[in-house]
């Protein structure tokens, strides 16, 4: 069932409202267990769109087996989504730094706290995020040390190639994982892809591991396919390569493969003069997760990260 | 008055964006003031601009007391100030969220961590800031409430109010959190206006801040004494909202006194014309921040009050 869980008017004929689509086929849904899945958060990431059309689709394909409740938020900044906006448009704020939000500060706010409430008592919350537009990612989840000994057992099963424990502000405070994780509700950032796209590659291996995870908690009695054992790291673990100076950007590497020392990642050169300003190699062995896409780049720009000690 | 470059950015086709600090006198490092950290700080930069013609005079005139330094950093979102961009670079950080940085991140982590570093060594911060709700103030002095605040020493700005504030997890990324937590004693200024240039705010902006400094013994300068600054905690205004979406025509203004159940803005229907709302004073009080757009969503603040507060 689809339901508005908060609408608010904008000046001109139309409502800013976050929807919920509750998946349930038994009546005494306070008894069963509940798993939440929530994208578009930032309106440029847009891999969640298929990873919540995707759960939908395979659970109306054999509703016999779910026997618990899916709640699919797919769009919790909508306006950002049709603008292909990272921020929420007019205020130009990152949404997700907001939460908890508040039910007495501005619409935005408000809004912020509605989906807070809504989301208190699921007994799962997956946050689903793309990279952002300037590097692709491999499937991954991203977790606080601070709650990872707790979700830690679901990360694994999710079926992504990498968990990454204290990563970045992703899982950090003021975001809807932080704020739900501090209320109770176990909450994990997958991150995969590249803004503004849909790989659907990666896309199912996390659909996969959604369906994976459900099984386990007994929501999914259906089939469910084996599980990958990710990498786990933490940040010691995790070399990031940064530019050095400004120019432009050419990937030089496959992104998600095994890199050596000395591999060449990647080159920054000048349009104008013709001139490679900068050779970037790896600097350790390790697995090139993260590759940049968008080409022009200042110094300290993020380039590349390598997962190290894997091999 | 000299100069020094703080930070320079290198971009691959605009010219360098430079921040640079002005110092008047010399010894102790007292006071470091500065402007536009957001690309719409128009008023924060002509009122630092304003500073540094006055302290230049009365430098000019040996009133810069004698073993005291006074810096002033007007600009440091150049970048954004020349396209019309809020916040820094293409990736549109708010540099107001970065701090307290660092040497190898992102630029905007080194924008502020060389700004820290450059200005945490000050007695006195004080930053021209502004508020993620566009609208118009009244003139005052807003402090953090981290344990370090001392409203006493922000009462010597002489301006109307002093406002508390409770830190949300979103505030310890501003100058302001991470000042304080460098032993600085850290006061925001917010004068009426953001994008437009308001003179007499301007004006009353750069008495309060050399008021201050010679209160506190940097310059020696005849000023008038100012106000005996009204101490209230945020969260103890009254916030007013709209209860519909709409055209906002304001009929009261910061300063005003409103009385109960007195109107204080209508909403327009954008198309036909028609009153969607007649916005009442919730209580007694005078006005301390309205909405200034034309525009209005549904729960957005419109007012807020000092509650029982008369001229």
């Amino acid at each position: 069932m689809i339901e508005t869980i908060v609408s608010l008017e904008l000046p001109v004929g139309e409502h800013l409202a976050i929807r919920r689509n509750r998946i349930c086929y038994r009546e005494d849904i306070r008894s069963l267990g509940r798993v939440a899945i929530v994208s578009g958060t930032h309106g440029d990431e847009l891999e969640g769109q298929y990873i919540c059309y995707e759960v939908a689709r395979r659970i109306a394909e054999q509703p016999q087996h779910l026997v618990g409740v899916v709640d699919i938020y797919p769009a919790l900044n909508p306006l950002g989504i049709d603008l292909a906006s990272k921020a929420l448009p007019v205020i130009d704020m990152d949404m997700n730094r907001m939460f908890p939000g508040s039910r007495d500060g501005n619409a935005m706010e408000q809004i912020a706290a509605a989906v807070v409430d809504d989301l208190i008592g699921a007994d799962l919350c997956i946050d689903v995020h793309s990279s952002d537009i300037f590097v692709q990612e491999i499937p991954q989840v991203r977790l606080s040390e601070e709650f990872a000994g707790r979700m830690l057992p679901f990360a694994k099963l999710m079926n992504v190639d990498v968990i990454w424990m204290n990563a970045t502000a992703t899982v950090h405070e003021a975001t809807l994982a932080h704020s739900l994780n501090i209320m109770g509700v176990p909450t994990m950032v997958v991150e995969l892809g590249q803004g503004n796209s849909i790989n659907i590659s990666y896309g199912n291996q996390v659909v996969d591991g959604i369906f994976n995870v459900m099984h386990e908690m007994g929501i999914w009695t259906g089939e469910v396919p084996p599980s990958q054992l990710p990498a786990i790291s933490s940040d010691g673990k995790v070399e990031f390569i940064r530019s050095e100076v400004e120019g432009i950007f050419l990937p030089r590497s496959k992104h998600n493969h095994f890199v050596c020392v000395g591999e060449l990642i990647g080159e920054i050169v000048d349009p104008m003069t013709g001139q490679v300003k900068s050779r970037i190699a790896a600097g350790k062995d390790g697995l090139l997760f993260t590759l940049r896409n968008y080409p022009v780049v200042y110094e300290g720009d993020l380039l590349a990260r390598i997962l190290t000690g894997i091999m | 008055m000299h100069t020094h470059e703080i930070y320079t950015v290198h971009s691959i086709y605009r010219e360098d964006m430079k921040i640079v600090g002005y110092t008047f006198g010399q010894g102790e490092r007292s006071a470091c003031i500065v402007g536009a950290l957001r690309g719409n700080e128009i008023q924060q930069m002509y009122v630092c601009s304003q500073l540094i013609q006055a302290l230049k005079e009365l430098e000019n005139n040996n009133c810069i007391s004698t073993g005291k330094q006074i810096q002033v950093i007007p600009v440091v979102n150049s970048y954004g100030i020349n396209v019309g961009r809020r916040f820094f670079g293409v990736d549109n950080s708010d540099l107001n969220r970065a701090f307290p940085g660092n040497s190898y991140g992102e630029q905007d982590r080194r924008i502020a961590h060389a700004l820290l570093e450059d200005m945490g060594s000050y007695i006195y911060g004080i930053q021209f800031a502004s508020f993620y709700m566009e609208g118009e103030f009244m003139p005052h002095v807003r402090m953090m409430e981290t344990g370090y605040q001392n409203t006493s020493l922000a009462n010597l700005f002489g301006l109307p109010y002093v406002v508390v504030h409770k830190p949300a997890p979103i505030d310890t990324g501003t100058l302001n959190y991470n000042w304080q937590d460098e032993n600085t004693a850290a006061f925001s200024l917010f004068t009426k206006t953001n994008r437009e240039i308001d003179e007499p705010s301007a004006r009353q902006a750069v008495a309060a801040v050399l008021r201050f400094l010679k209160r506190m013994g940097i310059i020696r300068y005849d000023s008038h004494s100012g106000y005996i600054s009204h101490v209230l905690y945020e969260q103890d205004l009254s916030d007013v909202y709209a209860g519909h979406a709409g055209i906002f025509l304001g009929l009261v203004r910061p300063g005003d006194d409103v009385r109960y159940g007195r109107p204080m803005a209508e909403i327009i229907d954008p198309q036909e014309g028609t009153v969607r709302e007649t916005i009442l004073a919730p209580t007694d009080g005078i006005v301390f921040f309205a909405h200034t757009k034309a525009l209005i969503n549904q729960g957005d603040i419109v007012y807020r009050l000092v509650h029982r507060l008369h001229e």
